[in-house]
């Protein structure tokens, strides 16, 4: 019998269909797989085996009785930290957030729930959100499956690592400069961040409401489009979320058809400055949608490279504002100033907060509340978003050119644990090829392009679309897919080292 | 009780001999919608303590806001009342700053593009002139929750042993009026803040979007007043008054405040920058927090809202939903009924310009309907200190009363005894009337027997009379009413007096 955790979601999705297994087995094999490797691999902060396994009965008594089953029903998942789960705790990767339990469900939660897909816990990430490593984060960071001494990515690295670590074939990742997308790159997996407004924001612990949008990561192409299926669509508790149907994501995945799609390099985030293995995978990964029929140009975007800038005003700024709730009035950590005595509710807040708060999420606050000071607010936030409304025009022109633009993902190979944790700035550009997708909020889909012939380290190719347009990204994403796995003779992860299982019971 | 110690004050004349009061006066007014301003929540007042939350307006991680689109009609409506220019296009804007009783740490509001601006309000003043009041703009915002210092002296959050928070009114829809500086005013500064309050009060009233009652707080005022010598162009430094939650409080204090800086001034001292408290009891202010142009509310456009957007077919729609404006209404009811000037600032004043409308239109008599509201029912209001609203008196009874009269049924002294009963919830005044077996005799062979009775027992009146002092028939008209024990028509008792003695 084949091992579950082996199969892609639609695979799974196939055999529960045709009964040969069930929604409890197909679980409880990934929580298996979660207790023998998750010790080394650190991609969940909480495990919900009774709820997981509940849903699981409960979408297998569905298919039993006949009722309406979803493509995706049964079919386990893990969800990202960041996100609301009613009744299992959700810390946002935050020692500020340790122990809440939401009293509600974010509305991606409630359409999987809706869907009957069980969620087996929550995954790490770098402390709400900011990040590229999961080393922000308050409990420990996440190791890359391919070599447990580097990073998984970030912020989403929990959720990469799960699904890299065959550790769930589903999880839900959120992207606001790159966090589905870099981690997706650097664990060789998929992950897509839908158009703003594609997937509801409502349940998400907000890092920068304007960059921020919830998406798949998977191992292939289609999961990612099924999975999008599910989440996307609007919701009126969410006012920024599109009026609109899903695009046509699983049919686009499945035909999964480039011929005579133009197909725009943007010239400013490849070459200089990308790891020669990933930048040579990246014009393999080109070449094979040329012969594919697909049609090449070069695109300049000259804004791209202030980016990086704009987006480091931009994100603070709204951060700032949107974890000043975290107060210690309500929820969350509450500790009293050392040798105050009766202190003030003001003096709680600082003291919650300097407790609460790693550095990472400090230095943005700081930052955000000076750009946002009278005074500096038009040097540096009203300037930003000037970058951002021009970046947002060069992309309206590249896609005047090509129908999807295409770079590498990510500009290295995953890098060790600790080499950057002391350099923001390094950290900082891991996200130079992913940050214009959000701060144009257009759609962006990573998937593997193989592994780097330095290191042997997985690397990613980016497939950016115009916004609404996120079938174009899963077209091209599909047919690259195919191509390699056609070269390959089977998945990159099969390159991936085993990992040993643990004897420890969790 | 407070504890300050009192402020120096010129005396109101001598303040206004050197200096020229400048105002400025902001306006929060809670709308009436039945939800809250971004989420579902019931905004009904007086429910027990956060009960009335979610997770939007608890500001829990994750939750978003939603516009309540009736609250942005409401505050298109009332920008149109307030002759202003309505915004094509506008955004939210987030105030940051940290307080227990604000669930985010910042404010949903509108900075630099509020839904409406540029407009005027033209109030009534007691001289029967008329002010022009200059309206900034109005925008739409959130309110925040309600905090209880518990413990303290002062009921403030200094000195207070622990603090209550009920998140019930966190979110409910505020609208925010805020005047340009009122100049010219001079001595009448006080009255004509108290007249433009009243004025907007009832003009949100006839919009029927707000319940607008200040003493619960859906209706606030804050002041800001400054002196500048007289003739001067620059203004003087303001302070802001807050939360004045009567009309007459709002006259006070700005009064209070005149006086106040004048003292501080011609001291050559210098007037803080600063919030200040007002005090019902003391009738003054005291100092609150400094506020400075410099406090930083990092104000950014709100990310999680998309702009708005009245559509031009939507503003002229409601536009056509307007009420009557008030003092356009109100000319044309004074003129329509036939009061004098007089009269009408009465009925104002009295507040009953609707209910005398109803009652005119249930049949009564103009007239009688004023007589009736502004004196006989305003004074047994006032004797118990009730409103007329809390006796179980509809115009229509009113009407009613009134037409018994005018039949000739009841005589004042009965309708008045008749409005006991009424009162007294017996029912409706005919009702009334019946049980008590209320009813001008109508046989002339009584009243004619009782007044040939009174003449032959009052000879020396009689004589008066017949002598040609007329006034002195009212003796006899008294003694006949007692004869007919009050149930007789006291004119055709004179009639009948008068044609037997003349």
């Amino acid at each position: 019998m084949t091992d579950i955790t082996r199969l892609t979601a639609a695979e799974i999705a196939d055999r529960l269909a045709a009964q040969e297994i069930s929604s409890v087995e197909a679980t409880q094999a990934h929580l298996d797989r979660i207790a023998a490797v998750d010790g080394d691999v650190h991609a969940f902060l909480h495990v919900d085996a009774e709820g997981a396994l509940a849903a699981a009965r409960e979408a297998d008594e569905r298919r039993a009785r006949g009722d309406h089953v979803g493509a995706l029903t049964g079919v386990p998942i893990a969800v990202k930290d960041v996100v609301a789960t009613q009744g299992q705790p959700t810390t946002a990767g935050s020692r500020m957030l340790e122990g809440w339990v939401p009293p509600y469900d974010a509305t991606l939660v409630t359409r999987l729930r809706a869907a009957g897909m069980p969620i087996l816990g929550k995954t790490n990430m770098d402390e709400f959100a900011m990040g590229s490593s999961t080393e922000h984060s308050a409990y420990g960071p996440s190791h890359n499956p391919w070599d447990l001494e580097r990073t998984p990515g970030g912020s989403g690295g929990g959720s990469s690592a799960a699904v890299a670590a065959f550790e769930a074939p589903l999880a839900i990742g959120t992207d606001t400069g790159g966090s589905i997308r870099q981690p997706a790159a650097v664990t060789g997996t998929v992950g897509a961040k839908p158009t703003y407004g594609g997937v509801s924001r409502y349940g998400l612990i907000a890092l920068a409401s304007s960059l921020d949008q919830a998406g798949p990561c998977t191992r292939s192409v289609l999961d990612a489009a099924l999975l999008h299926e599910v989440i996307g669509g609007h919701d009126p508790m969410d006012s920024t979320s599109i009026e609109a149907p899903v695009p046509p994501v699983v049919e686009a995945a499945r035909r999964a058809d480039v011929t005579g799609m133009r197909i725009g390099i943007v010239k400013e985030i490849s070459g200089e400055g990308f790891q020669p293995g990933v930048q040579r995978r990246f014009e393999e990964s080109v070449q094979l949608l040329v012969d594919r029929g697909a049609e090449v140009v070069e695109v300049s975007c000259p804004t791209f490279s202030q980016g990086l800038a704009a987006y480091y005003l931009i994100l603070p700024s709204e951060a700032s504002s949107n974890l000043a709730k975290f107060d210690a009035m309500r929820y969350g950590l509450r500790v009293g100033p050392q040798g105050v005595e009766s202190p003030s509710a003001e003096q709680v807040m600082a003291a919650s907060r300097d407790a609460g708060f790693g550095d990472e999420v400090k230095r943005r606050i700081i930052l955000g509340t000076y750009a946002l000071s009278s005074g500096y607010y038009d040097a540096y936030y009203g300037q930003a978003q000037k970058v951002r409304t021009l970046i947002a025009r060069d992309f309206a022109a590249a896609f005047e050119k090509a129908d999807v633009l295409v770079s590498p993902t990510a500009p290295t190979t995953a890098f060790r644990l600790g080499e950057k944790i002391d350099d923001p700035m390094a950290m900082y550009l891991n996200d130079i090829a992913t940050i214009p997708a959000n701060l144009a909020g257009v759609p962006g889909l990573s998937l593997p392009s193989g592994v780097a012939d330095e290191d042997g380290l997985p690397t990613g190719f980016q497939v950016l679309a115009p916004a609404t347009q996120d079938h174009l990204m899963y077209g091209v994403g599909a047919a690259l897919e195919a191509a390699l796995l056609e070269k390959w003779g089977g998945p990159v992860l099969a390159k991936a080292p085993e990992l040993t299982a643990k004897e420890t019971v969790r | 009780m407070s504890v300050t110690t009192a402020d120096a004050v010129l005396p109101y004349d001598e303040a206004l001999a050197t200096y020229d009061p400048v105002m400025g006066l902001e306006v929060h007014v809670e709308l009436g919608t039945a939800t809250k301003m971004f989420c579902g929540c019931s905004t009904t007042f007086g429910a027990d303590p956060n009960t009335q939350t979610c997770p939007v307006c608890l500001g829990l991680p994750g939750a978003l806001p939603v516009v309540n689109a009736t609250a942005v009609e409401s505050a298109v409506r009332i920008g149109l009342a307030l002759n202003c220019q309505i915004a094509q296009w506008c955004r939210f804007a987030r105030k940051n700053y940290f307080y227990p009783d604000m669930p985010k740490n910042f404010q949903t509001s509108q900075y630099d593009e509020p839904i409406a601006f540029e407009g005027y309000l033209d109030v009534d003043l007691d001289d029967g002139s008329t002010f022009r009041v200059e309206i900034e703009r109005a925008h739409m915002e959130e309110d925040t929750g309600k905090s209880l210092h518990v413990g303290g002296s002062t009921g403030r959050i200094h000195g207070a042993e622990y603090s209550l928070v009920d998140y019930n009114r966190a979110g409910i829809p505020l609208i925010e009026i805020v005047t340009k500086p009122i100049l010219g005013a001079g001595e009448r500064a006080p009255e004509v803040a108290r007249a433009y309050v009243s004025a907007l009060r009832d003009l949100l009233k006839a919009l029927d979007v707000s319940d607008v009652k200040m003493e619960q707080g859906s209706m606030r005022c804050d002041a800001n007043v400054s002196l500048k010598p007289r003739g001067a162009e620059k203004l003087g430094t303001r302070t802001e008054t807050k939360n004045v939650n009567s009309l007459r409080s709002v006259e006070r204090a700005v009064r209070y405040e005149i006086c106040r800086h004048a003292a501080v001034l011609n001291g050559g001292g210098s007037i803080l920058q600063e919030t200040r408290h007002w005090h019902e009891d003391t009738g003054a202010t005291t100092s609150g927090r400094p506020k400075s142009d410099a406090d930083d509310y990092r104000y950014f456009p709100e990310p999680d809202l998309v702009p708005v957007a009245p559509a031009h077919e939507l503003v002229e729609r409601l536009r056509g939903t307007l009420p009557e404006p008030p003092a356009e209404r109100r000319k044309r009811l004074q003129a329509a009924w036939g009061y004098s000037d007089l009269e009408m600032r009465d009925v104002m004043n009295a507040g009953a310009v609707g209910i005398i409308e109803e009652t005119v239109a249930a049949g009564a008599s103009p007239a009688a309907a004023r007589k009736w509201w502004t004196g006989e029912l305003a004074r047994r209001a006032n004797a118990e200190g009730k409103s007329v609203s809390d006796f179980n008196v509809t115009p229509a009874y009113v009407a009613e009363l009134d037409g018994l009269v005018g039949s000739g049924r009841l005589n004042d002294s009965m309708a008045r005894q008749v409005l006991d009963g009424v009162i007294a919830g017996e029912g409706s005044p005919t009702a009334v009337a019946d049980a008590r077996g209320l009813e001008l005799v109508q046989d002339d062979g009584a009243l004619e027997a009782a007044v040939d009775q009174v003449i032959a027992a009052n000879p020396d009146v009689a004589q008066k009379v017949r002598d040609g002092k007329v006034q002195a028939v009212g003796a006899l008209i008294g003694q006949v009413m007692k004869a007919m024990k009050g149930q007789a028509d006291a004119g055709k008792a004179r009639e009948l007096l008068l044609q037997r003695l003349t």
